[in-house]
């Protein structure tokens, strides 16, 4: 008797689309949103498809007003997205320190181009600080998630979701514009739900319940400050539980690189290359870049002879490496602010770094 | 029968003598007695004394950033059009810091209804120049008064907001006597039926005091209202819509 043939369905797929297809299959029907380049595949998308499902789609007048419409709706219990590049994600900080003071889940896509100011289309990892510190006032913190392919474009816009409820927190998905628009095969797989969708929080009209508030402002004696450790607890809690990284070839690796994203994506070739010539160089890649695998870039460094942090900006990673590992003599930096870094330039600063000549 | 609104929480307020956001508050609550609209209602709190509404009016409030109301407003009624949505504003809010999102919320036709204050200074911040302060009008930060060649005019919200096509009401009311106040409820009832009705976007503009920030005893500034305010800021209905399908 044959085995059920179980159908795989691959599809050629762009890294923009595929957030919104992660996005739908994570529930969210709800999407505003400003036109900035080069993340407006996820807006055409969204105003094509949400629409003929029952969803919203609305354009903003701006970013500052797209991220209240995004804090209104997720006031109201809805799971919502917003997408957005540098400039845009600026003017939303403010909308998100709101929504962190608040307690309100939604997941920020930022596919980057370079800055700072206007910049250039170009991509980039520039907003990494942006990202991982938060750029809004008050000291808060959200998950940031980092996709190297198309596939993780899908899968990790879902895991945002969990994270944004689950923390009741903002959470971002930070791609550039190498990942958004570049197309490879992708297993849609259907979502899972890891969090409990009740939200009895959620501001529906005071039916049969006392009224209930959503709100930042907290005024009274100490209220402000049993507020903030509240949230600090909450932070902590997602170092505790929520760190993602992927370990590539790294057993036996005197050069470790840490690299996230698009970068780290260019580094793998540039391993495989460095492998093949007898170089032991291996990869950490931070997949959630806040919470930051500490404790694992401590390992790598502990083990290797170089660490080497490759970034397309001029090294803000880097601090969060150092902060990780006492071996800050061993730590290198290769980047690029405002382009991607090809494998041949990764493998000479390998072979460098290994003592061999080119 | 003279009994407090279901919807009115019963607590002392935090405003200060002579001010006129109680009463603003108590129409709103009646108002939505009226239509007993308590279980249903959506409420938008901003930033100035106005952001205490969630101790006074008993609905869920969620609170909005400085002048953003109008955008937290759309992402609650697209998300719950079955509800009612208000939001509740000052003038510094809804006439500087959040111009945009008023503007943009009202030519969208956006259904919810907006209350907005205006008593021509910032009250929480201590009585800076807002932009409906008067001309000539001495504050913290016009300290020899408002002068037009450098700060401009006053402006009218009930009157630009009316301009726009999306708006489906528009009135300016006042709050000073009692004939007063029976017109601005019958504006806000009005307000509320074109949300209730699905007619667009409602605003109804409160002329009120401040005395504190005037430094004017209460009776003083009531004057100030009915005088040179009223003179400036006509009240009335600039806009009312009586067709949904307005093309």
């Amino acid at each position: 008797m044959k085995a059920a043939a179980v159908e795989i369905r691959r599809e050629l797929m762009k890294g923009n689309v595929a957030i919104c297809l992660g996005a739908i299959a994570a529930g969210c029907r709800f999407y505003y949103g400003y036109p900035i380049t080069p993340q407006n595949d996820i807006p055409e998308y969204m105003s094509t498809h949400l629409p003929t499902m029952g969803g919203t789609f609305l354009q903003a007048e701006s970013e500052v007003a797209t991220i209240n419409f995004i804090l209104g709706t997720a006031a109201s219990g809805k799971r919502v997205m917003t997408s957005s590049s540098g400039p845009g994600i600026s003017l939303m900080q403010e909308g998100l320190s709101y929504m962190a003071g608040s307690e309100l889940p939604a997941v920020i896509v930022n596919i980057s181009r370079s800055g700072p100011g206007l910049g250039g289309i170009a991509p980039s990892q520039g907003d990494y600080f942006q990202a991982v510190k938060c750029g809004g006032h008050g000291g808060y913190r959200m998950p940031v998630l980092a996709p190297h392919s198309v596939q993780e474009m899908y899968s990790l816009t879902m895991r945002a979701f969990d994270l944004a409820d689950k923390y009741r927190n903002p959470a971002m998905v930070l791609g550039d514009a190498i990942v958004g628009q570049m197309k490879e095969p992708f297993t849609p797989v259907p979502y899972e739900p890891s969090v409990p969708p009740e939200k009895p929080w959620a501001l529906t009209g005071c039916k049969g319940r006392p009224r209930q508030n959503v709100k930042s402002l907290y005024l009274k004696d100490n209220a402000i400050e049993v507020h903030n450790w509240k949230l600090f607890r909450k932070y902590e809690r997602m170092r505790e539980e929520e760190v993602l990284f992927e370990r590539f070839r790294l057993d036996g690796a005197t050069i470790a690189i840490v690299a996230f994203g698009t970068a780290a994506r260019v580094c793998k070739t540039a391993i495989q290359w460095a492998r093949q010539e007898g170089i032991p160089a291996g990869m950490l890649r931070p997949v959630s870049l806040f919470p930051f695998p500490s404790a694992q870039v401590d390992e790598a460094a502990e083990a290797a002879d170089v660490v080497l942090v490759v970034e397309m900006n001029t090294g803000q990673m880097v601090e969060d490496v150092r902060m990780s590992t006492r071996h800050h003599d061993r730590i290198r930096f290769l980047g690029k602010p405002c382009a991607m870094p090809t494998p041949e330039e990764i493998l000479g600063e390998i072979r460098t770094l290994a003592g061999k000549r080119p | 029968m003279f009994d407090r609104p279901k919807s009115l929480v019963d607590v002392r307020t935090h405003f200060c003598p002579g001010c006129h956001h109680g009463i603003a508050h108590r129409i709103l609550a009646e108002t939505i007695d009226r239509y007993d609209l308590r279980e249903k209602t959506i409420g938008v709190a901003c930033v100035g004394c106005s952001v205490f509404l969630y101790d006074y009016i008993d609905v869920d409030v969620a609170e909005a950033p400085h002048g953003r109301a109008p955008a937290v407003a759309t992402g609650v009624k697209r998300a719950q059009p079955d509800k009612f949505v208000f939001t509740y504003q000052g003038d510094g809010d809804l006439a500087a810091i959040g111009t945009s999102e008023i503007i943009h919320a009202a030519n969208r036709g956006e259904n919810i209804t907006v209350l907005f204050v205006n008593n021509t200074t910032y009250g929480m911040t201590g009585g800076q120049m807002a932009p409906t302060t008067m001309l000539g009008q001495r504050t913290s930060t016009s300290p020899y008064g408002r002068d037009f060649r450098n700060d401009g005019y006053p402006i009218k919200m009930a009157e630009l907001l009316a301009t726009l096509e999306g708006t489906a009401y528009s009135a300016r009311v006042a709050t000073s006597t009692p004939a007063q106040i029976r017109k601005a409820k019958e504006a806000v009832r009005k307000a509320f039926e074109m949300q209730i009705r699905e007619m667009g976007f409602s605003i109804v503009e409160f002329l009120s005091t401040c005395p504190t920030n005037w430094g004017m005893k209460p009776l003083e500034a009531q004057e100030r209202v009915l005088g040179e305010m009223s003179e400036y800021f006509p009240l009335g209905v600039y806009k009312e819509r009586t067709q949904a399908d307005f093309v």
